[in-house]
């Protein structure tokens, strides 16, 4: 009997003070952890959000101290352009309503030629002696430090709205995609330094495949912010488009492909589009695949545009594209994205040769930022 | 300027508050622990105490370099951008770092060789691998 109670009551580790006081602070920490432990942990999430943060901040303010020194560089600016540049960071750009959805795109549209516009006159003031294409790169600069900006923010609203309110709910909503939201917020701080320089990013290889083709053709504007140039391909003629480089910018492919449809009155065998696209992980970077579609993304005006015009001439569309990840789209352009573009255009010969005959009208589109690749 | 200073010290003043008491704590356990072996013979509490003295060191040595790995993640990288210049006529090619102004297909300096104008080809950055990964997928 006293066996047993002994071995009952008797706490492990013997009767001695050291291993009781042990045994307490075990029990201690069992009941702490029964009663508090998610509090703990929603102390330890926010902790990691904070710290996460902070970085934000940091490469943020990386951001604008960059964005404001390449318009003190370039556009030399005769005041301070900080003031000008905290404005334009805020700025915002209202969706149009989608309750009634039929007409949306050019609505859309318009407001993002407004937007656009908006952008390239504030940017002429910001930096009054720069040219037009280092223009598209400050705009673009300014683009990438704008959307910094709107990260850090978002991401600093449900931390704080987590302390205030202690819902593990918005904690744990903001500390489960916070890894993916800071991946983008790296991509778009090396972005932004591509943009300052003017470096061909990784989502320009569409219009560098573009340009390879092109270069050495007569090239002629088409569109707002396009080029296009007819070359003799495989026996065919392709109208090889791209958006005007060597400034940032995309252009409007949409717009560019129903022009050179309308100018041939739909007499086009073929579409072949080249764009970066997303790839999943554990896939290679670099690599080439084909498909059929429109391949182009923003904010769906072009596709729209280019869907509607290939339907009304019912013109067969392919697509080639070239793989990549969020950082690599839009950091300066990896060897291994570059070099693809002589695998890309085999593709394009190859695709070209099996769907189309000889003496065929084909176009080509380069869809991407044409940062730093002329024609 | 002070910014740059500021952001890393507020991240380690609680860390290296937490870490202070908890290796203040292991270093503690270790002497009980050995007071228990000698002085108290309970071979059992020292092992425990042992244990938990090596945990909490165990514990603050990672916090510090997971720390350290966090500070050294701040800063933002700039990889070298290469531009590859190429003389059409003779096939000289020249490989420089990226200057602003640079781009593809803008024709450059003319060629030491034949005065004929060359132009850029290639402009992209090597990208090194930090570590391969070893999936079998
Ligand atoms: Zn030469």
């Amino acid at each position: 009997m006293m066996m047993l109670q002994g071995l009952l009551f008797e706490l492990p580790g013997g009767g001695d003070v050291f291993s009781q006081i042990l045994t307490i602070l075990i029990y201690a920490f069992l009941f702490i952890s029964l009663f508090y432990g998610q509090k703990i942990q929603m102390h330890l999430m926010l902790k990691e959000i904070e710290g996460s943060l902070y970085r934000l901040k940091y490469i943020r303010d990386e951001g604008r101290r960059i964005a404001i020194e390449t318009i003190k560089e370039v556009g030399k600016p005769q005041k301070d352009p900080t003031t000008m540049v905290d404005r334009f960071l805020e700025y915002f750009t209202i969706q149009p309503e989608d309750m009634d959805p039929a007409g949306i795109v050019w609505k859309l549209e318009h407001i993002l030629d407004v937007r656009d516009a908006r952008f390239k006159d504030e940017v002429k003031l910001l930096a009054p002696e720069a040219d037009d294409v280092q223009i598209n790169n400050l705009e673009n600069t300014l683009e990438a430090a704008m959307a910094l900006n709107y990260i850090y923010k978002v991401i600093r609203h449900y931390y704080l709205l987590g302390k205030k309110t202690l819902s593990l709910y918005i904690i744990m909503q903001i500390q489960m995609i916070l890894p993916l939201v800071m991946r983008e917020a790296e991509a778009y701080a090396s972005a932004l330094k591509a943009f300052a320089y003017g470096q061909p990013i990784g989502d320009g290889i569409g219009p560098l495949v573009a340009a390879k083709l092109m270069h050495g053709y007569p090239v002629r504007k088409v569109a707002k912010d396009c080029v296009v140039a007819e070359v003799p391909i495989e026996g065919r003629i392709a109208y090889v488009i791209k958006a005007e480089g060597p400034g940032g910018n995309v252009g409007k492919p949409g717009d560019a492909v129903k022009a050179v449809i309308e100018e041939n009155e739909g007499k086009i065998a073929s579409i072949i589009m080249i764009d970066a696209a997303l790839k999943l992980e554990g896939e290679e970077v670099g690599e080439v695949s084909e498909g059929v579609g429109a391949a182009i993304g923003g904010p769906g005006v072009d596709k729209f545009k280019i869907e509607e015009t290939i339907l009304k001439y019912r013109i067969p569309i392919n697509a080639v594209i070239i793989k990549e990840d969020i950082g690599d789209a839009v950091s300066p352009m990896r060897k291994e994205i570059f070099d693809s573009a002589d695998k890309a255009i085999e593709r394009i010969k190859q695709v070209i040769l099996e769907k189309t005959k000889e003496g065929d009208k084909i176009i080509i589109v380069g869809v991407g930022n044409t940062i730093g690749i002329g024609q | 300027m002070s910014r740059k200073e500021q952001t890393p010290a507020q991240i380690s003043t609680f860390t290296m508050m937490m870490i202070f008491i908890v290796l203040a704590i292991s270093f503690a356990a270790i002497i009980l622990a050995i007071q228990a072996y000698s002085v108290y013979e309970n071979q059992f509490a020292a092992a425990y105490l042992t244990f938990i003295g090596i945990l909490g060191i165990a514990l603050s040595l990672y916090t510090i370099m997971q720390v350290r790995r966090r500070l050294a993640r701040l800063k933002i990288e700039t990889p070298p951008v290469i531009t590859t210049i190429e003389c059409k006529k003779c096939g000289f090619k020249s490989v420089r770092e990226f200057q602003r102004g640079d781009y593809v297909f803008k024709e450059v300096e003319p060629c030491r060789k034949c005065n004929e104008n060359m132009i850029i080809t290639a402009i992209y950055r090597e990208f090194k691998e930090k570590r391969k990964e070893t999936t079998s997928f």
